[in-house]
């Protein structure tokens, strides 16, 4: 199991709308928020915490990029360098009849590059033990989590009465 | 939270259900010992797998004289086979990639599973060239990898080999995809169970937190790889048809089977789901997340696709007549009134006739002729790819070598023996994962749920409305 080295205070909400509304709640009473961990993707999350877009695609047309020109590249020079070879009275170079392949390369590359990637950036991966706050969070609560590794008492303090005021069902602490 | 979803449009989540019941109603049938009629079932399904291996080795250690192919006939049902699962396939990716680029909200109930059908179809096409090749040990042959003979390169011209790239990318693409979406809903299996099966869901979660930026990679993931499937869902049986189309073979040499083979692997692939998902949501209690609904969507789909097979099957026949090339008139001629009219006879009336029933609404909406019809689809589809290879190699260029193709036990097993595979397959599946993206369904219950939304909804807001005017 991976650990932070964090003591977390977290809240667990029913409903992601109330949950949403704490999260502008924080934001505007410049309380920084740990983490926010959700059964479904929420609309509108991303904009309520302020993620900034996820820049995935761009590694997506960098892989697709490279599958493209190796593909084509390689095909090209098999049959104009290495080992020329006339099929059908086609040229040695018949790029038309490359296309299909270099497609499929351009895909294969990109996602498999792109999965890979997610993995790596999210730290998981098969056999991968992350540590969770609750196990309903998976099913039906909704978290926002503070870091409170080296806050005091009256800041912990503080964060607590929001949770509970802003509508949390169960607030609790937890190190990770 | 109110939804912005039209009063008039059904909803897709029935039984008033909360996070939790979904979560519940999904997972639950991994945690239940299994059911009477699946251990049947698996039985069954094994029993075939076991043919298949069988009819395998018989193929292998005997060689490929034991199926009726010669001369002419270079391909029989192993071809046809092939085709027909790879059609069968391209469902899944359909329903999840391009559905979920057309914000096609019921897609969510049945995607999952079609993804699982997906793969396993592929599984089971892919092995169909492999075996066809007779000596399996070789098949490492068909990729270009450095070897001692040369090096000596495959031929990257031939639409054969473009078919090993699509396939074999098609596989890789599906089973990231699907196991994409699966890893949330692997995480919620994982944080109910306990002892071993929290060991094995542990592993299979890969660490799933629920994250906020998690799931904003998982959206962007998810979106980008639809986005790629897309032109690869339709890619890859283009290629499957350019095998045929690119030949000189009078019947196959033609351009309109590219969008011609696409229509027809959505439409047999719907079918599959169809046959497939009216058996899973009435043994496993799935009627409110697969609603008539959802079915009724699907047969739209079989209604347009069969139909534009049908306007291809004619195009066709009017082209082969159009052209005044007598070679093209008689391949045609021959498909309809030839020795194998059966087989025309066949694919006619199930993928072109049958379909048109979807005309009513009723119909549409009705289980049992849904299952009858998915079926009568499965086998037109089959009938289709069989018309096309058959009764073409049967009647070639030469009359001295014109044959009847009929085949042996081992082809006939092989094909049996495959359903099998699928059906092993997909009954693992329906065990060990959940069979309805359960992230996904609550992510659509409060725009889809029928405490939300729907007729009966609307009939109650406008009660309340004119129950506040008055006073």
């Amino acid at each position: 199991m991976k650990t932070y080295n964090k003591e977390v205070l977290y809240g667990l909400y029913e409903d992601e709308q109330v949950m949403l509304k704490a999260i502008r709640e924080a934001k505007a009473q410049h309380l920084e928020i740990w983490d926010v961990f959700c059964p479904f993707p929420v609309h509108g999350l991303d904009n309520a915490l302020g993620l900034s877009e996820s820049r995935l695609h761009i590694s997506g047309f960098v892989y697709g990029a490279i599958g493209a020109l190796l593909g084509f590249g390689f095909m090209t020079w098999v049959f104009t360098r290495d080992w020329p070879i006339i099929f059908g009275g086609k040229p040695y170079f018949s790029a038309p009849a490359f296309i299909p392949i270099t497609f499929e390369l351009t895909v294969l590359f990109a996602s498999v590059g792109m999965v890979v990637t997610f993995y790596t950036i999210c730290g998981m991966g098969p056999g991968v033990l992350n540590p969770t706050l609750d196990d309903r969070i998976t099913d039906d609560k909704f978290c926002i989590a503070f870091d409170t590794t080296n806050t005091t008492e009256e800041e912990q303090d503080k964060l607590r009465s929001f949770l509970s005021g802003s509508g949390a069902a169960e607030v609790d602490s937890k190190n990770i | 939270m109110s939804a912005s979803v039209s009063p008039i449009r059904e909803p897709l989540v029935t039984g008033g259900k909360t996070y939790h019941d979904i979560t519940e109603d999904i997972c639950s049938p991994t945690e239940r010992t299994p059911s009477t009629a699946w251990v049947l079932a698996f039985i069954v399904s094994v029993t075939g797998l076991a043919f298949y291996v069988f009819c395998v080795a018989w193929t292998v250690w005997n060689g490929i004289g034991t199926w009726n192919l010669n001369r002419t006939i270079g391909w029989g049902w192993d071809i046809t086979n092939f085709v027909w699962w790879v059609g069968i396939g391209h469902a899944g990716t359909l329903i999840s990639a391009i559905l979920l680029l057309f914000r096609q909200k019921w897609r969510t109930g049945v995607n999952r599973a079609a993804e699982a059908m997906t793969i396993f179809a592929v599984i089971c096409a892919g092995q169909f060239p492999l075996i066809h090749m007779g000596r399996l040990w070789l098949a490492f042959f068909i990729f270009p990898y450095p070897n001692t003979r040369g090096p000596l390169w495959v031929n990257f011209n031939s639409p054969l080999l473009w078919d090993v790239f699509a396939i074999s990318t098609y596989f890789t693409v599906s089973l990231l995809f699907w196991y994409t979406g699966l890893v949330p809903d692997f995480a919620t299996v994982r944080d109910r169970a306990k002892g071993i099966r929290r060991r094995v869901y542990n592993f299979l979660a890969f660490g799933w937190t629920g994250s906020a930026k998690h799931w904003q990679r998982w959206e962007s993931l998810s979106l980008i790889l639809a986005g790629l499937a897309t032109p690869l869902v339709l890619s890859v049986h283009t290629i499957v048809s350019f095998d045929f189309a690119t030949s000189v073979i009078p019947g196959w040499h033609t351009t309109i089977f590219p969008p011609y083979f696409v229509a027809g692997a959505i439409f047999s692939g719907f079918a599959m789901v169809q046959t497939l998902m009216l058996i899973t949501r009435k043994v496993l209690n799935l009627q409110d997340y697969i609603t008539l609904e959802h079915i009724e969507s699907m047969n739209k789909v079989i209604l347009a696709t069969g139909t534009i097979v049908g306007v291809a099957y004619l195009t066709e026949l009017f082209i082969a007549w159009y052209s005044g090339y007598i070679y093209e008139q008689f391949a045609f001629y021959n498909r309809v009134l030839g020795p194998y009219y059966w087989s025309y006879i066949g694919m006619m009336s199930c993928n072109v006739l049958s379909p048109q029933i979807f005309w009513w609404r009723k119909l549409r909406r009705s289980v049992l002729v849904t299952f009858v019809m998915s079926i009568f689809v499965n086998i037109g589809m089959w009938f289709e790819r069989f018309v096309i290879i058959a009764t073409t190699l049967a009647r070639d260029y030469l009359p001295s070598s014109w044959s009847y193709y009929t085949p042996t036990w081992v082809e006939i097993g092989l094909f049996i023996g495959t359903i099998g595979l699928f059906f092993t397959c997909f009954l693992i599946f329906t065990r060990v994962a959940p069979v309805v993206a359960i992230a996904e369904i609550k992510s659509i219950l409060k725009d889809a749920g029928d405490q939300y939304v729907g007729p009966e909804v609307a009939r109650k807001k406008a009660e309340s409305a004119t129950a506040t005017d008055t006073h």
